[in-house]
């Protein structure tokens, strides 16, 4: 099979670095190569993050390029819209539609366009949005929105359930292990 | 046993030399090489260190090797400008026990202060260097790095980049191998670097090389893969390798050198040889290429190949458009989706909420100090809104650029404004006590203010000499900084909270008119520390908020102004009160 790309983008510290070992973990299981890329320091402190998993029969590159992201799994709109350019013809998005304003945002200095969501689909983009923070804390954890939107994004993948649970027993903490698996299925349904 | 897994491009790096029987690691912490010695420092049948700075670290490594045991230090490519000196003169004496270096370096600036290429290094000193171009190559390249250490005697360099060390992918691993160290051997012709000595070990270099020249022919390291496709030949190494064989596909004929210095010679004209004309694909500078043509050989690169930022496989492709391949291209076709019909504003790093920094920065800014700057999470502060920092140059670079300057302005006509530095505890350690040696031994008045948050931040929380916890954060030696600014010979040393602005403010304009060396330590532990417990979050008392703005002057993340007045993210907030002692009108409360 050809390549698979996958792109995780949000703000440094929301937790991207935990889906995408969970990815990783469960494409490893099902047989493929994988190469995952992720962002450490400077930019981790609040700044944009973008994190690249690719998977098929043989992976080069551990990077995904512009046109090419099969999916865009987003934990803020105005990240998923930054990297827009970087979505295949028939690529997918999933965000959250939470709002993170950035330090121009706060300062006055930029303005946080409206309706990013609508703009994105104006744009052509296939955008499934949700509000993977409520499901999230209804979970009983703000921090498992990576999870939710994990969930969420499951039900593009061909993979089943059990693949999905392999994957998050072998990559979460077991003290968390309960809460992530109750975020991962509302995302599902959500 | 072997076992497939996924890792960090680090971590199979440090998997490596662990297999490879490695007993001694020391290192100073960088991105993105800190992983390597974070994961081994897990492996506690072996000793790992963290060391003030990397010069410290290589020496340690050095004396290990020399003591009979493999031994291994990691650093960022500004790093080794740090560790320079022993790297030049060890390529003379040569090693006991195996030594390995990780130098990592930045394509891209993902977090560093410039994109030198650690190359001409292995060049300029004539060590080897060996560059992998996944987990896995780096698992065997750490091996390997061990017993070419061994074999030619002499220290090696293996060159990782940020895509290499934080990728993950396949590594099948094999254990660790038996460990037998070797006894010491004196030998002062070998190891006593006098002219007399060093005079007789250079040619010992040079044949060194030579030998690796032939090495380089046949080693496994370096890969002749031939394809269908002749007309093209690429010669590449580390990550362009893998962009290359992305957009080209199997069919392509490539040459991957997998030692990067010294290049092989008849390698590579059998390679140019087989193919009809040659592109050499590497990023940063020209260093393979340079080298081809040394050889008389024709070859392209830079003409085409930019010479900053990394590379990419669309990259490579709009390149390569011209050129006949025989791979499947995905990026052929841009999609047409490209942008939202609004400005997307820029999300930069920002100081998190509640750094212990910000109180300091705030008083700097409002008191409009001059302030030369370092390298640390806290050159944050150099962005807008506190726009504080004037400098940033390399690491301990703050104290020694305010001395300068200083001086500088008894010629001219100079203006009254107040100076001051800014360095890190662990920075501070690093290289900037030499330069507040030199300030205190040549007399200068400077104001250094030490921003103390108990940890090296930026490369994700390290200990460091300061912080009394060793590499696994077990108790350890502590370094006093008071005790050791006043054994330096400075009188006035203060301690300020800077979660208390009136405390900063103080300290800042009785220091900055003081008319000698004064050390203002300001001392907080990161707020992201697990030690460090979050104070409940504040909340705005919207009756009494008059929409000011006078919170905003902070740029705490955490904080927002909308039509109805400030508001306070609780998810952000972690009570620290700074904005509260800018809210005249006692908006800002702090919950019982
Ligand atoms: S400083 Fe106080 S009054 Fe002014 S905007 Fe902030 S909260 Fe409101
Ligand atoms: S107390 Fe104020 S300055 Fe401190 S973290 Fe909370 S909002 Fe930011």
């Amino acid at each position: 099979m050809t390549t698979k790309n996958i792109m995780i983008v949000g703000v440094g510290g929301q937790g991207s670095l935990l889906a995408s070992r969970v990815l990783g973990n469960l494409l490893l299981g099902e047989g493929f190569d994988v190469k995952v890329s992720e962002v450490h320091g400077m930019s981790q402190r609040g700044g944009s993050v973008v994190t690249y998993v690719r998977y098929g029969d043989k992976v080069y590159s551990p990077i995904v390029d512009e046109g090419q992201a099969d999916f865009i799994i987003s934990f803020e709109p105005l990240e998923a819209a930054r990297w827009l350019s970087y979505l295949a013809p028939n690529g997918k998005i999933i965000t959250n539609t939470q709002q993170v304003d950035p330090m121009p945002v706060i300062t006055g200095a930029a303005q946080y366009p409206d309706d990013i969501v609508g703009k994105m689909r104006a744009a052509g983009a296939d955008v499934d949005a949700f509000d993977a923070l409520s499901v999230a804390t209804q979970a009983g954890s703000g921090k498992a929105v990576n999870i939710a939107l994990l969930g969420r994004a499951s039900r593009y993948f061909e993979f089943s359930d059990g693949a999905w649970t392999n994957a998050l027993e072998s990559t979460v903490p077991p003290r968390f292990i309960e809460m992530n698996k109750k975020a991962f299925e509302l995302g599902k349904n959500a | 046993m072997s076992k497939k897994q996924l890792m960090l491009g680090n971590d199979a790096v440090a998997q490596g030399l662990y297999d490879a029987g490695v007993c001694v690691a020391s290192s100073y912490p960088g991105t993105p090489s800190t992983e390597v010695t974070e994961t081994l420092a897990e492996f506690r049948d072996i000793y790992t260190e963290w060391a003030p700075n990397e010069k410290v670290a290589f020496e340690v490594a050095f004396g290990a090797s020399l003591g009979g045991v493999r031994s291994f230090c990691a650093m960022k490519h500004v790093g080794l400008n740090v560790a320079a000196d022993p790297l030049f003169t060890m390529s003379y004496t040569g090693v006991g026990a195996g030594l390995v270096v990780v130098v990592a370096d930045d394509p891209g600036m993902h977090s560093s202060q410039n994109e030198q290429d650690s190359r001409h290094y292995a060049i300029a000193s004539k060590v080897p260097m060996l560059e992998p171009s996944d987990s896995r190559e780096c698992y065997e390249y750490a091996k390997a790095a061990f017993e070419i250490s061994e074999r030619f005697d002499t220290p090696v360099l293996l060159r990782l980049c940020t895509r290499v060390s934080h990728s993950q992918s396949l590594v099948e691993t094999t254990g660790r191998g038996a460990v037998t160290p070797k006894m010491y051997a004196r030998d002062l012709a070998k190891y006593v670097m006098m002219p007399g000595n060093a005079k007789r070990r250079h040619p010992i270099v040079e044949n060194r090389t030579r030998a690796l020249i032939e090495y380089a022919e046949t080693s496994p390291l370096n890969s002749l893969e031939l394809g269908e496709c002749r007309e093209l030949g690429i010669i590449c190494s580390g990550t362009a390798y893998q962009y290359v064989r992305e957009v080209l596909g199997e069919g392509a004929s490539v040459l991957k050198l997998g030692l990067v210095n010294p290049l092989p010679e008849k390698l590579i004209r059998d390679f140019a040889d087989a193919v009809d004309s040659l592109i050499v694909i590497e990023e940063l500078d020209p260093v393979i290429e340079n080298h081809v043509k040394t050889l008389g050989i024709e070859c392209h690169g830079k003409d085409m190949f930019p010479l900053c930022d990394e590379f990419s496989q669309n990259l490579v492709a709009r390149i390569l458009d011209s050129a006949p391949h025989t791979g499947s291209m995905r990026t052929s076709t841009p999609t047409d989706i490209v942008a939202i019909d609004a400005p997307i504003p820029a999300r930069p790093p920002v100081m998190c909420a509640g750094c212990p920094h910000r109180g300091m920065f705030y008083t700097l800014s409002k008191n409009k100090v001059r302030v030369f700057g370092d390298i640390g999470c806290y050159t944050l502060g150099a962005a807008a809104p506190l726009a504080a920092i004037d400098t940033t140059l390399c690491m301990g670079a703050s104290v020694t650029t305010l001395h300068g300057y200083t001086h500088a302005q008894a010629f001219g006509d100079g203006d009254d404004v107040k100076t001051a530095c800014v360095i890190g505890d662990s920075t501070f350690m690093h290289s900037g006590v030499t330069g507040l040696i030199n300030t205190a031994y040549n007399g200068g008045a400077s104001t250094v203010i030490i921003l103390d948050n108990s940890i090296t931040g930026m490369t994700g929380h390290q200990q460091n000499p300061t912080t009394g916890l060793d590499i696994h954060g077990d108790p350890a030696g502590k370094i006093d900084l008071e005790a050791l600014c006043r054994a330096i010979g400075i009188t006035r040393v203060r301690v300020v909270d800077p979660y208390n602005l009136a405390e900063c403010e103080a300290a800042v304009t009785e220091e900055t008119a003081a008319d000698e060396l004064s050390v203002i330590i300001s001392r907080r532990p990161c707020a992201l520390l697990k030690t460090v417990k979050a104070k409940p979050p504040l909340t705005v008392n919207a009756e009494k908020c008059v929409k000011c703005k006078a919170c905003m002057k902070i740029g705490c993340p955490a904080i927002s102004m909308t039509d109805d007045g400030a508001v306070i993210d609780d998810t952000l907030c972690v009570g620290c009160g700074v904005c509260a002692q800018l809210c005249k009108f006692g908006a800002l409360e702090v919950q019982a």
